[in-house]
């Protein structure tokens, strides 16, 4: 199951989409999440629709390697869409003894999943064309005005790039250390909520453990690396505005004004 | 002078309680003296707690001496204005692959060390490009680090390495981590820089097999030097070498123990052919001898 978490992991493919500049794409994730709560018509999630699907489509990720990305939220997922479902006041469409399920119930229960789905796979899709490298390099460039506020940018990027790397590493170890448990009889399945968060612990103190072993080790292979810092270090793959992203940007303003219009109009 | 000059080092590890107090010493290198001609492969033995390790980091600033000094390329390490000019001619590899490699596109990682050395756009192109040649992984320069195999990852580390275009390449039980294959792969790419491209390489480790080819060897045992020579040389005190808790490649072994039993046969027998042609010529001996 752990290892079906496709958010932060890079998907490699040739296309358009993986070709923009990250901070195109940045801004796209923000254009796409906050339009998601602007409208609340039906013809607004057809707008969304075709613009996440036609992002998706023109990214080459396969659409099942995305999906599978929503099974670890699933549980998440179902909660928000339960008690929508339940909790909402209004017109009864069925009812059983106490339990009421209403029509804006429904209505609601159903948008909230699109948008939470819509919302994960607007963000893996950001992160599954994206190196961790080059989306950090994105927000360090984005970012860079803040520094004469002393906002130390790019070691926040730096930081953020390593964590995203080892998000896998560290998955694998979790695996890794419950299959070890697990062969020694520790059980994670049963017992209440507090039973089984308390059955966590011998994971996580070796994976604790584990974790700043490796943060030591890697920060010695950095320094042996001459790494020192963001002054006077240059770039191999130093961020330049393109046509295609001038364009993207021209897309999403279209795609903000179809949003707006749509809920004017409707 | 040599590429790296060790001058009577010695190197304590500090334990501290909770104050700052110093609670014990333990020495970890004591009167190391070495020298490292350019162009050589030079390969440091020594069981776990020799001090071999430390001694590498050395070699890299990472650790400072306690006594004694080193000097890499000409440079002081105890100097602090020296510093980035040595990490960048003495290039380390690490044990664990996993813990130093930083970028998540193999090509990336090759380029973090020009980066951090403020080569412009360009060169750093031309020397991942190079790197990831000479290491004979140019066909996953886009694939991520995590999908490789320990053998591949700790290839890849060497380019990382290499595109810094250092003067010597330190590997500090480059192998110790990876299965019989990936460890060959490492042990043949880092024998091919030593040869097509002459860098001088420190090769740190405890698996015999790998330091047959070596032009040196250095065994330590608690911190001290306790042998050095030719392959060849090292080898022939296999008892020494036992006391010191190496084993010797087992060619050598069973060399060693047909000795023992009778059979004439040259100390330092280091591959199956010369084990082989030994052999052949005490059998042809005995022949003559039951003829005559």
């Amino acid at each position: 199951m752990i290892r079906d978490i496709t958010i932060g992991q890079y998907y490699p493919a040739d296309s358009v989409v993986h070709r923009l500049d990250p901070r195109v794409k940045l801004m796209g994730t923000i254009v796409f999440l906050i339009s998601l709560f602007l409208f609340d018509g039906f013809v607004g999630y057809i707008v969304a629709t075709l613009f996440l699907g036609g992002a998706i489509w023109l990214s080459k990720v396969p659409l099942k390697f995305m999906l599978k990305g929503l099974k670890a939220v699933f549980m998440l997922l179902a909660i928000s869409v339960l008690f929508n479902l339940f909790l909402t006041d209004g017109v009864v469409v069925v009812q059983i003894w106490k339990i009421k399920i209403t029509r804006e119930g429904i209505r609601l229960a159903v948008f909230m999943a699109i948008r939470l789905v819509y919302l994960i796979l607007g963000s893996s899709l950001m992160t599954l064309t994206t190196t961790p490298n080059n989306l950090t390099d994105g927000m360090e460039k984005a970012l860079a005005p803040l520094r004469r506020f002393r906002v130390p940018v790019h070691e926040i990027s730096m930081m953020m790039s390593i964590a995203l790397r080892f998000i896998p590493i560290l998955l694998e170890e979790t695996d890794k250390i419950m299959k070890a448990q697990q062969a020694r009889g520790a059980d994670f399945e049963s017992g209440n909520l507090i039973q089984r968060a308390k059955s966590m612990v011998p994971i996580l103190v070796p994976l604790f453990l584990s974790a700043f072993r490796r943060a030591n080790d890697l920060a010695m292979a950095m320094e042996a690396r001459c790494y020192r810092g963001g002054e006077g270090r240059t770039k191999m793959k130093p961020l330049q505005y393109q046509k295609r992203d001038y364009i993207t940007y021209g897309i999403y303003i279209g795609y903000l004004l179809a949003v707006v219009g749509v809920n004017l109009i409707v | 002078m040599g590429i790296i000059k060790i001058k009577n080092l010695i190197h304590d590890y500090v334990r501290r309680d909770e104050e700052g107090n110093v609670e014990g010493k333990s020495r970890a290198i004591n009167q190391v003296n070495l020298e490292v001609e350019k162009g050589e492969f030079i390969a440091i033995l020594g069981h776990n707690g020799s001090g071999k390790s430390t001694l590498a980091k050395h070699l890299n600033v990472i650790l400072m001496p306690t006594e004694g000094s080193v000097w890499v390329d000409g440079k002081d390490t105890s100097e602090d204005k020296n510093l980035w000019e040595i990490r960048q001619s003495a290039g380390m590899v690490f044990q664990n692959p996993d813990n130093q490699i930083i970028g998540t596109v193999v090509e990336e990682d090759v380029g973090f060390g020009p980066e951090n050395m403020g080569v412009p756009t360009d060169e750093i192109w031309q020397r991942v490009d190079r790197a990831l040649r000479s290491v004979n992984m140019i066909a996953y320069r886009h694939h991520s680090p995590n999908k490789l195999s320990g053998g591949q990852k700790q290839r890849v580390a060497i380019a990382g390495v290499v595109a810094m275009r250092p003067q010597c390449i330190v590997l500090d039980e480059p192998t110790a981590m990876l299965d019989p294959v990936g460890r060959k792969e490492v042990i043949e790419t880092v024998r091919e820089l030593n040869e097509t491209e002459q860098v001088t390489v420190i090769l740190i480790t405890h698996y015999m097999e790998e330091v047959i080819h070596a032009d040196r060897i250095f065994v330590m045992d608690q911190g001290r030097i306790v042998l050095q020579g030719k392959p060849k040389e090292v080898f022939a005190q296999v008892e020494l070498l036992k006391r010191y808790r190496l084993d010797v490649p087992q060619v050598t072994e069973l060399a060693y123990e047909l000795k023992l039993a009778g059979i004439e046969i040259p100390d330092g027998v280091l591959t199956t052919e010369e084990l082989v042609e030994a052999l052949r010529c005490w059998k042809n001996s005995r022949r003559a001898d039951v003829k005559q």
